[in-house]
């Protein structure tokens, strides 16, 4: 796979050149920052397929570790394709093919000997609309904890439910009616609920599938702040329509388009001066 | 390039650009005009030079407001919030430069033209040719989008420096030939200064240009000369 690192530190003084918009052949993916120093989650070569029909064309992308990575794109593009792919949610369409390698630290996900459900313990998931279970409050955190055996006991996974709701940023706003449903909480604390329950089961990467576009602005900030301070201690990945919500919380932004990984780089570059003409178009709204 | 999916996004960023260029017409044009009444001493081509800085004022208001507007609705992002960044900039220094053309047309009106200053002004005749090409170039760079052009005007910022350095040694020189000479030639002296700025102000808008166009901020160690360092020629005391 041809991948072309166009250079970031132009030589100062002088007149920098003219960006080199549309120079990258198609299916090449142009990157403009140099990789994560660290990288939590790797992904060589990925082709997905659902039934006879291709998703995604051979994708490479690092995930840097305790860092916010945005994938953007139009509709369709794959964005939520990869993202599933990192957590091995695409198991469960019986269509869906995957080739290439996607790796977390060392350990290749789709090895037969991974245990599917303790990778998605490490690797957890937050939806697009808040789906907490029909449970209690108490009981959607600790739900995660006790199947994963991960409290010895009753006082150790009620500490796991207050830190997980303290880090979800929810503690104080439910911490008298832990026994209610989570069903009865606002949309926008249903989905910091269902972060308390990723957090639970103390996984090493979110996956965000659109945490916000079911929230109102005020409940979307919230979950933003989160997602920032999440990010001291977890590696998140977030898929959004938003590209304002992209340049306010991630620090990579990758672009998708037609399956194609087109760009990817700072998400500061990104929004003010992408190099590939596809990306321009599609931040500035200019797509057809 | 394309145009946007929003077709209300591309009138507003095209109305936002005419603006732009009509009040770089009237700045452009205030600056030849309040030269002209320098060397010629017209009086009301001046005080019509000081009437239109006004209008100069309000358009820089307006397209301020217009811009911030724009931001509040289309959150731009890309080549567009870039442009309409650069517009924001730009305008201001072309406020700045009405100003300054403005300085210099009420100092016209001061010293009025006769024959004697006209001899003395020609040097500040040659710099106010220089700066408004500069100033020219440096819009139609903008407007262009051209890197080329635009690293051209950063490149001859020196030239007006040295040209500015040279004809304030040349005005003191006539200071100490005649001391009648010393009100005209301190007036031509800032006028002097004020065209050297309004370079500065050329090469301001060139770097927007490269902005504009690239996403790269042109580095400051732009080639300058400090006037500070002219020496003062001594005058011949009487012994």
């Amino acid at each position: 796979m041809s991948t072309q690192i166009a250079e970031t530190a132009e030589p100062a003084a002088t007149k920098p050149a003219p960006s080199p918009v549309n120079d990258v052949a198609p299916g090449g993916t142009t990157i403009t920052d140099t990789p994560p120093e660290s990288v939590k989650m790797k992904g060589v070569g990925v082709n997905v397929f659902y039934g006879d029909k291709q998703a995604l064309f051979d994708i490479d992308l690092d995930i840097g570790e305790r860092q916010v990575t945005s994938l953007i794109g139009p509709s369709g593009c794959g964005k939520s394709t990869f993202l599933r792919c990192l957590n091995r949610m695409n198991d469960t369409i019986d269509s869906c093919r995957i080739e290439g390698d996607i790796t977390i630290g060392e350990q290749d996900i789709y090895d037969p000997s991974i245990d599917v459900v303790e990778l998605r313990a490490r690797v957890g998931m937050v939806f697009q609309k808040p789906n907490p279970f029909p449970k209690s409050i108490f009981e959607n955190i600790a739900y995660g904890p006790r199947i994963h055996g991960l409290a010895d006991s009753k006082s150790d996974l009620e500490e796991i439910v207050v830190t997980s709701l303290q880090k979800a940023g929810l503690f104080e706003e439910v911490k008298d009616r832990l026994e209610e449903p989570g069903t009865g909480l606002s949309g926008g604390q249903q989905q910091r609920l269902c972060i308390a329950r990723a957090i639970a089961t103390s996984p090493e990467v979110m996956l965000m599938d659109e945490p916000c576009s079911a929230l109102d602005p005020i409940a979307t900030a919230k979950v933003e702040e989160l997602i920032d301070e999440l990010r001291e201690n977890y590696t998140i990945v977030i898929v959004t329509h938003s590209m304002q919500q992209a340049a306010r919380v991630s620090q990579r932004t990758a672009f998708f388009h037609l399956g194609v990984l087109v760009e990817v780089g700072a998400t500061d570059q990104i929004f003010t001066n992408p190099r590939d003409a596809r990306t321009r178009d599609y931040i500035t709204g200019r797509f057809g | 390039m394309t145009k946007h999916i929003v077709t209300a996004f591309d009138t507003d960023l095209r109305d936002l650009l005419l603006k732009l260029a009509e009040m770089a017409g009237w700045v452009e044009r205030s600056v030849e005009v309040a030269v002209d009444a320098l060397m010629t001493g017209a009086r009301d081509e001046a005080e019509g030079v000081i009437a239109n800085d006004d209008r100069v004022d309000e358009s820089d208001r307006e397209i301020e407001s217009d811009a911030v507007l724009l931001i509040a609705r289309r959150q731009p992002m890309g080549d567009d919030l870039r442009v309409i960044v650069s517009s924001m900039r730009v305008s201001q220094d072309l406020e700045r430069v009405g100003d300054l053309a403005k300085n210099i047309a009420k100092r016209a009106l001061i010293i009025d033209g006769s024959f004697q200053h006209r001899k003395l002004a020609r040097g500040v005749e040659s710099l106010a040719r220089l700066v408004t090409s500069q100033l020219k170039r440096s819009l139609e760079a903008f407007v262009e989008r051209d890197t080329d052009k635009a690293d051209e005007v950063w490149r001859h910022d020196a030239e007006v420096d040295a040209l500015y350095t040279s004809l304030f040694r040349e005005l003191l020189t006539y200071m100490m030939e005649d001391p009648r000479n010393i009100s005209a030639c301190t007036h031509l002296l800032f006028c002097a200064k004020n065209l050297e700025r309004i370079g500065d102000h050329a090469t301001n808008i060139a770097e927007r240009a490269i902005y504009t166009r690239t996403g790269e901020m042109v580095a400051a160690d732009r080639p300058k000369q400090d006037e500070l360092g002219v020496d003062v020629p001594e005058p011949n005391l009487p012994n």
